[in-house]
């Protein structure tokens, strides 16, 4: 790693640290990796595309050791890679950095990185030394972060930091980040990209894994897509653009979302004066919002500006501390979801693990996890069971959800499935309120793709819609007006078309005054 | 080598590894007989025989099951609810002194009003000792480990004040007992000559209702989805403080139940020997079933038979009765490690 940043070297004639050569896994019938071949260069940034089960996770997991291929060769700085050990990937340079985070909340940031790397009766003599060499990676790569501080108290931007520390620790000189953008602000996806650029400049390898086709443009040199296991193309990031992308990962081309105008109604829900929070602390301050029938509201804002909150007050499961929140015009102060479930209120949740479904449940028993108090679904108490199963295999046809049948337990699902799933029991009440928070976080193109086909399909059957997303482009392609948070305030909502990006990207960093003026 | 689940859970294991677990438990308590000196082969022949062997032995083992039954079930109902009580034995106890306190004569009726009605305000009296340490939870988010532990001791000190003073038998010549229970009040034996009482079927019907419960009516489909991710059924509408509440009312009332049954079935009056443990038994029986209602049966039988069994062994050969407890902490540490077997598989 010594000779650093040769940014104009041919690519050709740079050394090959990793191949793959025919890499295949079958689970039963499904082959999951299909005949992959692959070669990542010294200080190259090669982008993973594909959709949920194409076999980037698959393939990762090989390269790591934790599944042996049934076929084909692994090379890691022209050695043959032992097949099926974590502890000889790392020993050969491989460093993974997962999407959930495998990091202790009570250890500091250097426990956490010296943790499984030093012998354990020489953790303490060695933590001095260990301290100075954490410091020095931070330098070079720009990752910032105190080696004393708790992770507990750290942000998720920065407990990445350190996930990427550890891997550089243990020598790593080719890194892996499965989707490392899902979780970060736009700010610290910014700042993981500059980070990238270092590492590649010095020599590192990356592979980044994705969804998020802009982003892997933006930071990669090199994109491969996968489709059902196997490699569909590869192309030079510079050469190509998202649309073109999406085409490759879905197989054929991905309607664009189209929005007719739209003919809003009565109000459905408003928040007068509004505050909220939780623990105490207000997280919304003076929330002004009218969502009306046939319209949807989007509420677009970088991550931890009181998106929670609003989602909460809305979706019946806080009450304002302050202000007063209307429901089909009638006073829904007070926090009341069971109440809203049986109403016509449907919520999607941001965390679908945590909150949209019961993963030891079967999937027929989450079908009905909100409507099992209703005549349908349950008599005298009793579940009906016949009743509920044909009403799951019915989501699954309708929504296309991908599983074994009704009796499926649910954590079986991929994130994409269970997402369908939610929507399904959402829309099933036809509802006349949804409230929708980080709708398609998570999914590949397709899925989201579909999940705004419903949303849309939702307003121009007549419900009122309220969308709180992160995804920009999302916001912009299905609201009807749009409103931003910034530290618990709401910006006057304004018609989607009335907005350019530029001016959107102001009142996500608070400069309402710039905006305003401007006009 | 590492764990990773089996894709397909084959029932053959799932069938098999309580035996297999068995096996293993006894093989590992081999050696603690070898060393007291006892024929091995000749000691677990005697522990099986003690357990089955004989019309008295079997009756035996099943009366010895049914407070385990309805102790396991208690514990099995709050766990899958995450509702950890460790008080059965209190509410055990507080069912057993309601039944004695209201079959000793407080009413006189016919044994069909009665037995019903002693059995009723046992349930009533162990569930009321668990809403209280419930509603702490759920209102104040007082951890209901600690509550339930401390008021089994606090209960077992009302007992001893109860039959020193206000229950005291007056015929008892000075013996801490309460008053025995009218005949009226007191269960039917189910097989003549025996102790065998009709607590087992109420036992087994409490089980097979819960199971019922369980999987077929919305309260237990709340319970169990707020037994997983309260987070997520309190999202979907559900309101998990009732559904906490329900389910210390039936875990409660099921270990009531277990004392006034050894009461009106086996005792007759109240003492404080009535339960060697029962309560804290239970959750081994629970855990045992991997908390499935059904499960519980069997466990039960289980547990009691190894202990009913080891006496016998005991009373023959001279073995010590703690081997009894040997044997059964070893098959529930064996039978943990066979279920976990069953579900994942090591690989290389």
């Amino acid at each position: 790693m010594s000779e650093s940043g040769a940014p104009f070297v041919n690519e050709a004639a740079r050394e090959v640290v990793l191949r793959v050569a025919g890499g295949t896994k079958r689970f039963g019938d499904l082959v999951a990796n299909d005949d992959i071949s692959l070669e990542l260069r010294r200080g190259e940034v090669l982008g993973l595309l594909g959709e949920n089960g194409a076999g980037k996770t698959t393939l990762m997991s090989i390269l790591f050791g934790h599944y042996v291929a049934d076929e084909g060769r692994i090379e890691a700085f022209g050695e043959p890679l032992p097949p099926g050990s974590p502890r000889a990937a790392i020993a050969a340079g491989i460093g993974m950095v997962h999407q959930h985070f495998t990091l202790a909340d009570n250890l500091s940031v250097l426990d956490n990185i010296v943790l499984g790397s030093e012998p354990m009766w020489r953790l303490r003599s060695d933590l001095r030394g260990a301290a100075s060499r954490l410091r020095e990676h931070s330098r070079r790569f720009g990752l910032d972060v105190h080696p004393d501080a708790l992770i507990g108290e750290l942000s998720v931007g920065e407990r990445q930091r350190v996930e990427i520390l550890k891997a550089l620790y243990r020598s790593a000189r080719i890194l892996i980040l499965d989707e490392p953008t899902a979780v970060l602000t736009l700010q610290e996806t910014e700042s993981l990209f500059r980070t990238l650029g270092q590492m590649a400049a010095q020599g590192l390898s990356i592979i980044f894994i994705s969804h998020k086709l802009d982003e892997v443009i933006a930071a990669c040199g090199r994109v491969m897509v996968l489709r059902a296991g196997r490699v569909i193309g590869e192309r030079p990031a510079t050469g190509t653009n998202a649309s073109r992308l999406a085409e490759m990962i879905v197989g054929h081309e991905v309607p664009a979302t189209r929005r007719s105008a739209a003919t809003p109604g009565e109000p459905v829900f408003e928040l007068r004066g509004v505050n909220a929070g939780t623990g105490g602390r207000d997280r919304l301050h003076d929330v002004d919002l009218t969502v009306r029938a046939r319209e949807i509201v989007g509420v677009a804002g970088v991550a931890g500006n009181g998106q929670g909150s609003l989602a909460r007050v809305a979706g019946g499961h806080a009450a304002p501390t302050r202000g007063q929140a209307l429901l089909f015009g009638e006073d829904a102060s007070r926090s009341s979801a069971s109440r809203d479930a049986r109403g016509r209120v449907a919520r999607i949740p941001d965390d679908r693990h945590a909150l949209g479904i019961v993963s030891d449940l079967a999937l027929w028993e989450n079908a009905i996890l909100d409507t099992a108090n209703r005549r349908r679904f349950a008599r005298f108490g009793i579940i009906r069971r016949r009743e509920a199963k044909a009403f799951a295999e019915e989501l699954i046809e309708r929504f296309d959800i991908r599983c074994r049948g009704p009796d499926t337990p649910t954590g079986l699902l991929s994130g994409g499935n269970m997402q369908k799933l939610i929507l399904g029991r959402v829309f099933s009440v036809r509802p006349r309120f949804i409230i929708a928070n980080q709708p398609t976080r998570g999914l590949d193109v397709g899925a989201a793709a579909y999940v705004r086909k419903c949303l849309l399909e939702a307003r121009d059957g007549g419900a009122a819609v309220l969308v709180i997303s992160e995804d920009l482009d999302e916001t912009l392609s299905i609201a009807d007006r749009i409103a931003v948070v910034h530290r618990g305030r709401l910006s006057p909502p304004r018609a989607a078309e009335s907005l350019t990006r530029r001016e959107i990207g102001l009142l996500m960093a608070g400069q309402w005054d710039t905006v305003r003026d401007a006009r | 080598m590492r764990v990773e689940r089996r894709e397909t859970p084959s029932a053959w294991l799932a069938l098999g590894a309580p035996f297999a677990a068995i096996a293993l438990a006894l093989l590992a308590c081999t050696p603690l007989i070898m060393w007291h000196g006892s024929p091995v082969l000749e000691a677990y022949g005697l522990l099986l025989k003690g357990t089955l062997g004989s019309r008295g032995a079997a009756t035996e083992t099943l009366t010895r099951a049914t407070p385990l039954v309805l102790t396991g079930l208690a514990a099995a109902v709050a766990f899958r609810a995450r509702l950890w009580n460790i008080g059965a034995e209190g509410q055990l106890y507080l069912g057993a002194a309601a039944a004695a306190a209201v079959g000793a004569g407080a009413i006189a009726a016919p044994p069909w009003i009665l037995i019903p009605l002693v059995l009723t305000i046992g349930v009533a009296a162990g569930a009321l000792w668990l809403i209280g340490p419930a509603l702490l939870k759920t209102r104040l988010g007082v951890d209901e480990v600690v509550t339930t532990l401390l008021l089994n001791f606090v209960m077992l000190l009302f007992i001893s004040m109860m039959i020193e003073g206000p229950m005291k038998d007056p015929l008892g010549f000075g013996w801490p007992q309460s008053a025995p229970v009218l005949d009226e009040a007191a269960l039917p034996k189910i097989v003549p000559k025996s102790r065998l009482h009709l607590g087992f079927v109420i036992a087994v019907v409490a089980a097979v209702v819960f199971w019922l419960i369980d999987t077929r009516t919305r309260w237990g489909f709340e319970a169990r989805a707020v037994g997983s991710n309260p987070a997520a059924a309190r999202f979907a509408g559900m309101t998990v403080q009732t559904v906490m509440i329900r389910v210390a009312i039936l875990s409660g009332g099921l270990a009531g139940l277990a004392g006034a049954c050894e009461v009106t079935g086996l005792r007759g009056y109240l003492a404080l020997d009535l339960s060697p443990g029962f309560g804290y038994a239970g959750i081994v029986v629970a855990m045992l079933a991997q908390l499935h209602p059904l499960g519980v049966i069997g466990a039960a039988v289980f547990v009691a038979g190894v202990f009913v069994g080891a006496d016998a062994m005991g009373r023959t050969l001279g073995v010590p009765g703690f081997i009894a407890d040997v044997i059964v902490a070893a098959s529930l540490m064996c039978m943990l490690l066979a279920m976990f077997a069953a579900r994942y598989r090591i690989r290389r």
